[in-house]
C-alpha cells in the first residue's frame, strides 16, 4: 500500500481547511461584482473571464473530498440532460446491504468502512493482483461522464460520476483467452452493513458482464459523484456504472473482479430467474414480468401529474452499445 | 364514567373528523411544498394505501373495544371510521391512477389484468364501495338490519384482501415485516370475533353472527 497524501483524495482534511458552503457559493457573486467594475480595470477583465468559466451544470455538494476530473472523450459519455439533485440522488437508494426502503441507505450506510480498501482481481488473467484503492484511483485519468441512470422499478435519475473506463483496468490484467465473462462481488460485511443476512438475496451480491460488454468504454469503475469521492449509499469507495443496463446490474462496494469462463450467478437472477435476466439492458419493449417498462419517472423533475417520459432503447445509447447485441433476440435474453 | 362522558360530548365526533384528516392534510402540505422526498408520487401511493389499513385496523377495534372496557359510546365513531377508511382508499386508489398511470384508463385495466396485487386491491376497492354507499341511516332503514348487517360483514373480506395486496406488494423484496404487523393485528381483531362467537354458540345455540 503506498503511503497516503492529500491528493489521494480520500484522506478528508481537518474540518477546518474545508471552504465553508456559504463561502464557496458567494465566490462567483463575488467575482460577478468584481467583473462589474467595482474593481481596476485589469482585475475586472480577468474576473469576468472566470465568471463565465462556470459551466458545470451541477453545484458542487460540499459534502465529500473533491476528486478532481478531466472532461470524456467518450461517446454519449456527457448527456445534456439536466443532471439530478445531488439531496435525490444521494437519499433515494437501492443497496440492500443497508435495507429495502430506498432512504435506508442514506440512514445506515455511515457504518460502512472505506479505508483501507482493496479490489482484488482473480480468476482467467494473466496478471491477477490485489489493488490498493489509491493504487486504483491512480490507474488511469478520472473523467467526469453524466450518465443517465434507469432503474428497473421504473424510475431515473442524471447522474455526473467520476471515473474511468473498466477496460483500463482490465487491458492491465491481461485476460486470458477463456475468459468470457466478468464477475463483481460486492462487499458483504455484516458487521457493517446491518442488513447483510436478511433473506431477500444471497450475499455477497453478485453481478456480471460479457466480456465485449465490460470493455465496451461507456462501462465505468466509479470513483465518485458531482465531482467529489462517492457517499457510502452510493457505493463507496468503487463501484460500477452501466449505463445501458437496469441500475442493479451496476455492483457497489466492489471487493472483487473476476474473470470466468461461465456466466456469473448473479444476485437477482438467482433470486427471481423469471424476473431479472443476466443481460437486463434496458428496453421498453419487454416488461418486467410484473410491471410494464415502457415508461419511467424521472426524479426530481417530472411534476406529480405529468405523463411518465418513454424509456429509450438500451436506455438512449442504442448508438454506441447495439451492435453488443446484434442478432440476439432480446425478449428471450432479457 | 369520565371517559365515557367525554366520549359523549357533542364536539366528540367533530374532533375525531378533524383528527382523522390530519394525514391527509399532512400529505397535502407535504405535496404543495415539496417535502415527500424524492418520489414524491410514489410517497403519495404508498402513504394513502397504509392509512387506509391503518383506518381499517380502528375501525375493526371499535366493537372488540366496546365489549371488552364496556364503554359502549364507542359505538358513536365506528360508522365515521368506517367512512375514512373508504375516504383512504379512494385517495389511494387516485393517487395510482393519477400519479402512476396519468388516469389513462386503457393503461389502468392492462395494469389490473398484469399485475396480481393491483387486482386484489382494486377489488378491496370495489367491496368497499357498497358498504361507504349504504352507510347512512335510510340506507340501513331500507335495506333491514339483518341485510345490512350481513352486507357490512363484506369488511373481513376486505381485511383479508388488503393484507393480500400489501403482502404481494412486498413481495418483490421479501419485506414482510411491517405486512407482519398488520396481519396480526387484523387477525387479533377477527380472531376476538371468532372466539366471541364460539362461545356465544357454546351459550345459547340460538344467537349467531360476527359482530
Amino acid at each position: 500500500m503506498l503511503i497516503k497524501s492529500s491528493a489521494s483524495g480520500f484522506i478528508h482534511p481537518v474540518s477546518s481547511e474545508i471552504t465553508a458552503r456559504p463561502v464557496y457559493e458567494d465566490r462567483r457573486a463575488m467575482l460577478r461584482l468584481l467583473a462589474g467594475g467595482a474593481a481596476g480595470a485589469t482585475l475586472a477583465s480577468w474576473a469576468a473571464r472566470d465568471a463565465l468559466a462556470q459551466s458545470s451544470p451541477y453545484p458542487r455538494p460540499g459534502k465529500l473530498a473533491v476528486l478532481n476530473a478531466g472532461k470524456s472523450g467518450v461517446a454519449g459519455a456527457m448527456t445534456m440532460e439536466k443532471v439530478t439533485d445531488y439531496k435525490d440522488a444521494s437519499t433515494y437508494n437501492n443497496f440492500y446491504e443497508f435495507g429495502t426502503d430506498k432512504s435506508d441507505p442514506a440512514k445506515n450506510a455511515h457504518t460502512l468502512k472505506t479505508t483501507p480498501w482493496t479490489v482484488e482481481i482473480e480468476g482467467l488473467v494473466k496478471k491477477p493482483a490485489r489493488y490498493a484503492l489509491e493504487d486504483l484511483l491512480k490507474l488511469s485519468t478520472q473523467e467526469e461522464r453524466i450518465y443517465r441512470l434507469r432503474c428497473v422499478e421504473g424510475w431515473s435519475m442524471v447522474i455526473p460520476w467520476v471515473g474511468y473506463s473498466l477496460s483500463e483496468l482490465i487491458k492491465r490484467v491481461e485476460p486470458l483467452g477463456n475468459a468470457k465473462y466478468v464477475e463483481f462481488v460486492t462487499q458483504a460485511d455484516p458487521k457493517t452493513m446491518p442488513f447483510v443476512g436478511s433473506r431477500v438475496l444471497d450475499w455477497p451480491y453478485v453481478e456480471g458482464l460479457r466480456m465485449d460488454e465490460a470493455m465496451h468504454p461507456l462501462t465505468l469503475l466509479s470513483f465518485g459523484m458531482y465531482g467529489e469521492v462517492l457517499p457510502r449509499q452510493n457505493g463507496a469507495p468503487v463501484r460500477l456504472v452501466v449505463p445501458w443496463k437496469y441500475g442493479f446490474k451496476s455492483g457497489k462496494s466492489l471487493v472483487k473482479i473476476r474473470f470466468v469462463e461461465k456466466e456469473p450467478h448473479t444476485a437477482w437472477n438467482k433470486a427471481a430467474m423469471q424476473e431479472y435476466g443476466f443481460y437486463s439492458n434496458v428496453n421498453p419493449n419487454v416488461d418486467h414480468p410484473r410491471w410494464s417498462q415502457a415508461t419511467e419517472r424521472r426524479i426530481g423533475e417530472d411534476g406529480l401529474f405529468a405523463k411518465k417520459r418513454k424509456t429509450l432503447m438500451f436506455n438512449g445509447y442504442e448508438a454506441q452499445v447495439g451492435q453488443l447485441y446484434a442478432g440476439m433476440d432480446l425478449k428471450k435474453n432479457f | 364514567m369520565q371517559a365515557s362522558r367525554a366520549l359523549l360530548h357533542p364536539a366528540a365526533k367533530p374532533v375525531l373528523f378533524v383528527v382523522a384528516l390530519l394525514p391527509f392534510a399532512w400529505l397535502l402540505v407535504g405535496a404543495l411544498t415539496n417535502q415527500l422526498g424524492a418520489n414524491p408520487a410514489e410517497h403519495l401511493i404508498r402513504a394513502t394505501g397504509d392509512w387506509t389499513l391503518r383506518f381499517l385496523c380502528l375501525v375493526l377495534a371499535v366493537t372488540p373495544l366496546r365489549v371488552i372496557s364496556r364503554t359502549p359510546a364507542l359505538a358513536r365513531f365506528r360508522r365515521m371510521l368506517g367512512l375514512f377508511v373508504y375516504f383512504y382508499a379512494v385517495l389511494h386508489l387516485l393517487s395510482y391512477s393519477g400519479f402512476d398511470m396519468a388516469f389513462d384508463l386503457a393503461d389502468i385495466a392492462t395494469d389490473i389484468a398484469k399485475r396480481p396485487f393491483i387486482l386484489v386491491g382494486f377489488l378491496v376497492f370495489l367491496l368497499l364501495t357498497p358498504l361507504a354507499a349504504t352507510s347512512f341511516n335510510r340506507a340501513i332503514r331500507a335495506l333491514g338490519a339483518a341485510r345490512w348487517k350481513l352486507l357490512h360483514k363484506a369488511v373481513f373480506g376486505v381485511a383479508a384482501l388488503a393484507i393480500l395486496h400489501f403482502f404481494w406488494m412486498r413481495a418483490g423484496k421479501h419485506d414482510f415485516a411491517e405486512v407482519a404487523v398488520y396481519a396480526v393485528i387484523l387477525g387479533g381483531l377477527l380472531g376476538w370475533r371468532l372466539s366471541r362467537l364460539m362461545n356465544k354458540r357454546d351459550a345459547n345455540p340460538a344467537s349467531f353472527g360476527l359482530r
